[in-house]
């Protein structure tokens, strides 16, 4: 009796520090979001919904789900030129935002992970690095 | 008969006058295009601002942290330009002549510069002189600290009024709790120097302990218009709100423009910044806008080139990508039109000295707008 209410209170306790716990990807996104209010929400808006022909959207956009590395290029060096994304044209210039790659890395999971987008590969600061203009 | 089309048309014209001052925020496509725009420099990636020097050549300032002199129709990178911060709306920013140019050849830049002990950057002001394709006598003349890495807000219009005070703005850096009400603090300011830097001795805030006694006015949040109004000579601004609330402004000496007190804007979530758009010491914008347009460069329209534009104010507009003519009367906006749509993010736009309106576009490059020709 006194080993099972050892052992329950040793699962509850690991359970519960497993829940409080989190994944590196949860605390990049959180990170990520940070960056997301600080450097994007002006054009792309708070749910990533954009303005159609202005601003792409980043919620369950194409381009951005299926242009891993150009996306992340584009947060590097900046981003000229028509692009489509989900069947409109964009024909704007996004600045080079001048972040370092850990903030890149963030905020790509941020946007690859909210508004009902979702990554299974973590984007990290070495994969940034190794992306050139 | 012919008559009562008249009467009619007349009954309209007047409808829609009366009604348009009731509805400041609503916008109008113009029904003729009496103007074109013919791009005069191509290729440009975010023109912050620019200038025309005596020669009828063109300054131009590339956000990323180029200075480009656009000569004989050609454009040449003039050197040995400051130290760029470049992150978020942080870059090479503004650019200014002085107004004896033509005697002391000083040039007036606003910057994001990394400049100090902290990591980041913050908005400077410096005056140079142009010798050949380089910067030389560069003079800092005033630097906003601390730095921070926040990428909003670095405000930079420059603009000189007729007595050659040098006015300009830095927004509050993405610290709108900490800086705009503060006058201890750079940041949601407009400043007021000589054009040598000095400070002058009846700025509003000399005598209060430690205030930093180049701010002329404050709670602003980031404005990126500044312009001297032809008639009156006072100095108006415009400023980016946050969602919704973008402003017009008289700035008046040592005035409070409430930022973030008091906003006809919400926070980009939607959520309430305050429920309050009026309190006794803060001042009313003379217009504001709801949906916010991102208001950037400004200016006012006195050539004879644009008769039915003169005294109007035109404002450029990133988010709907369009150049704006407001029509005023008493210091209210009385009737607003979108010109030039869908060419880009209107960065900046000035009148000429040779009278004609020029518009910088991101992406694209430097407009000027010339008269359709009558048919």
């Amino acid at each position: 009796m006194k080993i099972f209410a050892t052992l329950y209170v040793l699962f509850i306790t690991i359970s519960f520090s497993f829940l409080k716990q989190q994944t590196p990807l949860q605390e990049s996104i959180q990170r990520g979001k940070e960056v997301y209010s600080d450097f994007c929400v002006t054009c792309h808006l708070e749910n990533g919904e954009g303005i159609p022909s202005t601003f792409p959207p980043l919620a369950k956009s194409d381009y951005l789900l299926n242009n891993r590395n150009k996306s992340i290029k584009g947060l590097k060096y900046g981003q000229q030129g028509e692009i489509i994304v989900n069947g409109l044209i964009y024909n704007n210039s996004m600045p080079a935002l001048g972040l370092e790659d850990e903030e890149i890395a963030d905020v790509m999971n941020y946007i690859l992970n909210s508004w009902e987008n979702t990554s299974n590969k973590m984007v990290t600061p070495e994969e940034v690095s190794k992306i050139t203009e | 008969m012919k008559k009562s089309v008249l009467y009619f048309y007349f009954f309209v014209v007047i409808h829609n006058l009366t009604f348009s001052q009731k509805t400041g925020n609503k916008i109008y496509t113009p029904k003729k295009n009496l103007y074109s725009p013919v791009l005069f420099v191509d290729k440009l990636q975010v023109p912050w601002g620019f200038t025309f020097l005596p020669d009828g050549s063109i300054l131009i300032t590339e956000k990323k942290g180029e200075l480009i002199l656009f000569k004989n129709d050609k454009k040449q990178k003039i050197g040995n330009i400051p130290e760029v911060y470049v992150r978020g709306q942080g870059g090479l920013l503004d650019v200014e002549l002085h107004p004896n140019y033509k005697e002391n050849g000083w040039i007036y830049m606003s910057f994001a510069s990394p400049k100090g002990k902290e990591k980041g950057g913050h908005t400077a002001i410096l005056r140079a002189k142009l010798k050949d394709t380089s910067l030389i006598e560069k003079e800092v003349l005033y630097k906003a600290l601390p730095n921070t890495t926040k990428g909003q807000h670095f405000g930079s219009r420059i603009v000189f009024d007729s007595d050659n005070y040098l006015y300009f703005s830095i927004g509050e850096r993405g610290a709108r709790d900490i800086n705009p009400q503060n006058i201890k603090r750079d940041g949601g300011k407009i400043y007021r120097l000589h054009d040598d830097g000095r400070i002058p001795k009846d700025n509003p805030f000399i005598g209060i302990d430690s205030a930093k006694t180049a701010i002329y006015s404050y709670g602003h949040r980031n404005p990126q218009g500044l312009a001297i109004h032809p008639k009156t000579g006072g100095i108006w601004n415009n400023e980016h709100g946050p969602k919704g609330g973008d402003e017009i402004n008289i700035i008046k000496k040592g005035a409070n423009y409430g930022w973030p007190m008091v906003t006809y804007g919400v926070n980009y979530s939607g959520s309430t910044i305050t429920d309050k758009t009026e309190m006794q010491g803060t001042e009313q914008p003379i217009h504001y806008w709801v949906p916010s347009i991102a208001p950037s460069g400004m200016a006012f329209v006195t050539s004879d080139k644009y008769p039915e534009w003169k005294g109007n104010l035109l404002v450029g507009s990133l988010k709907f990508q369009y150049l704006e003519r407001l029509v005023l009367k008493d210091n209210k906006v009385i009737y607003r039109e979108k010109l030039i749509p869908n060419l880009g993010r209107v960065r900046a736009v000035k009148q000429a000295p040779d009278g004609f309106i020029y518009v910088a576009i991101e992406g694209k490059g430097i407009y000027k707008l010339i008269p359709n020709t009558k048919k």
